[in-house]
């Protein structure tokens, strides 16, 4: 999986010109999102990191056609974003799991399908599916209260896949989690990934997990949010944990880490406190 | 499972402590806390288990509502002891021994007269309703309980159900809560006992105006508390929905719908009392003879001859409120069931 595609191929997600802009009370505008472009190919997973108020969980909700930018476009699959959302070729996680507690683990899994209208044996085959996907099998009668944080974010995860979607949309997901699970978690997404073949947009705020994940990381400024560069991660296919042990390993987060560093002065540099100085508002 | 030593690598932050030996430690690490998870549930469960599964939650219902009784038997016993009239009880235990109690203080509202001893309304209870019959006052009271109970049930239907359409309607169109809210809220400013009689006027003599003033006192709280629980799925629930390409309907149905359960069974405990009240309160102008508000007002009149049957008859009347709030609570914690832990 090399995340590259012949040329001519109609791109999983392109990006042109967007612009997005909150109207501020009293007059006046936040810019949130200026001058995006960006083309990414069928099968890429794509990273968009940056300090907090960049705008990156907007832009992920412009593609997603959950927000809608003020000038611009935004394509999937060669269709227009709404279209896209009406085909539903999207799977969305946030950073909570947002499982509905009156809801089985199983019939969390279920909903978007009874959603579409996908019923009887089939909807029964892809939940189990699913859940062997992401290794929940033996919990599918729980209540998502019994479960652990990692454990809800796998149903999310299994949940956003359910519709088999072509472009999965994740909003920090593993951010409110504890950095072992984290990890776990990040291996499982990338087999998840290479088994599936979905394009994935993942918001982070970390810099290991998005060279770890990613073919691309695409780096964030803020005020206004723009795309101040785009890093290929060349690190073979499959990684797993001895991966993060390489030496390019290393190279590629201190080029991600300068890549901040260059946009937002020294203090941009401290990631991980800016994941927990996340105060973030309607931009994200 | 070593932390690396200071000033090795540029390790990023925050991967130190995971950085092992054995790739499948953090996999193993992990895994262990899924098994603590759901391990600890069950651990918890076995101590706190008795109040949070479905039968725990039942027993401490029905444990507060005999304390409840039980704190209010001995205040009522022990202000007569203290200041109510005194009295005799002869032959204990068919011995020739008698016990005699003389208050050490006088009040008006501890006298007979006032404030039966709870032996006098039990007593009383057990009496004939009148000279010439068999029935007990007792046997009277339950059924005239029954006949408002069905009144109550009929008009706690209808205001639930009005109260589930109104709060629907404004989740979905902000015109229309502008537009009607103000007069839901107004409709409850207006005082039940003026508005009984016109609505009797109106509707006529019977049923149907007692049903009338029940719905009106249940749809209310119904009403509000379905607007802030149809109101109250995540921003992202919805955001997820929308992704979905879910349509309202079916917003409403999945999500909005499901979410509101809870605060719906609050608002239906407030309901069910308010529904028997409005139906004894109904009853008198409605000119039903066959409830509770009837026999209220028969011995409300009678009351210098026999207080103790109008307090027979109040007590009658709370426990048919609580019975029907009990079993709107049982219904409620069997739907509830499976939801995590939350708040009786």
């Amino acid at each position: 999986m090399s995340g590259s595609v012949a040329a001519g191929a109609v791109p999983a997600v392109r990006v042109s010109g967007v612009r997005k802009a909150f109207p501020v009370k009293g007059g006046g505008e936040t810019v949130a999102l200026e001058e995006i472009d960006l083309t990414i190919e069928r099968g890429e997973f794509i990273s968009l990191i940056g300090p907090s108020g960049c705008g990156k969980s907007t832009l992920l909700r412009v593609v997603g056609d959950l927000v809608a930018p003020s000038a611009g476009s935004v394509e999937v699959n060669g269709k227009p974003a709404a279209r896209a959302r009406l085909d539903r070729d999207y799977g969305m996680v946030f950073q909570a799991p947002v499982l509905f507690d009156w809801r089985s683990v199983e019939a969390n899994v279920r909903l978007p399908l009874e959603i579409q209208g996908v019923g009887g044996s089939e909807r029964d085959a892809r939940v189990r599916e699913m859940l062997e996907l992401v290794e929940l099998g033996g919990f599918a009668k729980h209540y998502p209260h019994q479960l652990s944080g990692g454990m809800q974010q796998r149903v999310a995860i299994a949940r956003a896949l359910a519709f088999q979607p072509a472009l999965l949309l994740m909003d920090e997901p593993f951010g409110a989690l504890d950095e072992m699970t984290r990890e776990r978690l990040n291996a499982e997404v990338l087999r998840v990934w290479a088994r599936t073949g979905t394009t994935v947009i993942f918001v982070t705020h970390s810099i290991p997990e998005a060279v770890f994940l990613s073919t691309r990381v695409v780096v964030m400024s803020a005020r206004p949010g723009r795309i101040s560069d785009v890093i290929p991660i060349d690190l073979p296919q499959p990684r797993d944990e001895e991966t993060r042990e390489t030496d390019r390993y290393y190279e590629l987060v201190t080029e991600v880490r300068e890549a901040l560093r260059a946009h937002h002065g020294p203090a941009a540099g401290s990631v991980a406190s800016l994941e927990r100085a996340r105060a973030e508002g309607g931009i994200g | 499972m070593s932390a690396p030593p200071p000033g090795d690598a540029p390790f990023p932050p925050g991967v130190d402590v995971a950085e092992a030996d054995d790739p499948t430690a953090a996999a193993d690490v992990e895994a262990r806390a899924d098994a603590l998870a759901t391990g600890s549930d069950r651990g918890a469960e076995a101590v706190v288990g008795r109040w949070s599964s479905p039968g725990g939650r039942l027993l401490r219902t029905a444990l507060a509502l005999v304390a409840f009784f039980a704190v209010v038997a001995v205040l009522w016993e022990a202000f007569k002891w203290l200041a109510g009239d005194p009295w005799r009880l002869e032959g204990i235990l068919g011995t020739s021994l008698s016990y005699e109690h003389f208050p050490p203080f006088r009040v008006l509202q501890a006298t007979d007269l006032q404030l039966p001893h709870l032996w006098s309304i039990a007593e009383a209870l057990a009496a004939p309703v009148q000279r010439s019959q068999e029935t007990s006052l007792f046997t009277y009271l339950v059924g005239a309980a029954a006949y408002t109970l069905a009144e109550a049930l009929i008009g706690f239907l209808l205001g639930s159900a009005i109260g589930i359409a109104l709060a629907s309607v404004f989740v979905h169109s902000r015109l229309a809560e502008r537009a009607l809210l103000p007069y839901v809220i107004a409709s409850q400013t207006i005082p039940i006992v003026a508005l009984a009689p016109i609505i009797v006027v109106s509707f006529g003599r019977g049923l149907t105006s007692v049903v009338i003033i029940s719905t009106y006192l249940t749809f209310f709280p119904v009403t509000i508390a379905m607007v802030r629980g149809l109101r109250s799925p995540d921003p992202r629930a919805l955001e997820l929905m929308r992704s979905y390409a879910a349509s309202r309907w079916a917003i409403y149905r999945k999500v909005r719908l499901p979410a509101s359960i809870p605060y719906l069974f609050t608002a239906l405990k407030i309901a069910a009392a308010a529904s028997v009240v409005g139906a004894i309160i109904g009853e008198a102008p409605g000119g039903v003879k066959e409830g509770l508000g009837r026999a209220l007002v028969n011995f409300n009149q009678q009351y210098i001859t026999g207080p103790e049957k109008l307090w027979g008859t109040i007590l009658v009347a709370a426990l048919a409120g609580i019975s029907f709030y009990v079993v709107v609570r049982i219904v409620e914690v069997l739907v509830l069931r499976d939801r995590g832990r939350q708040e009786a």
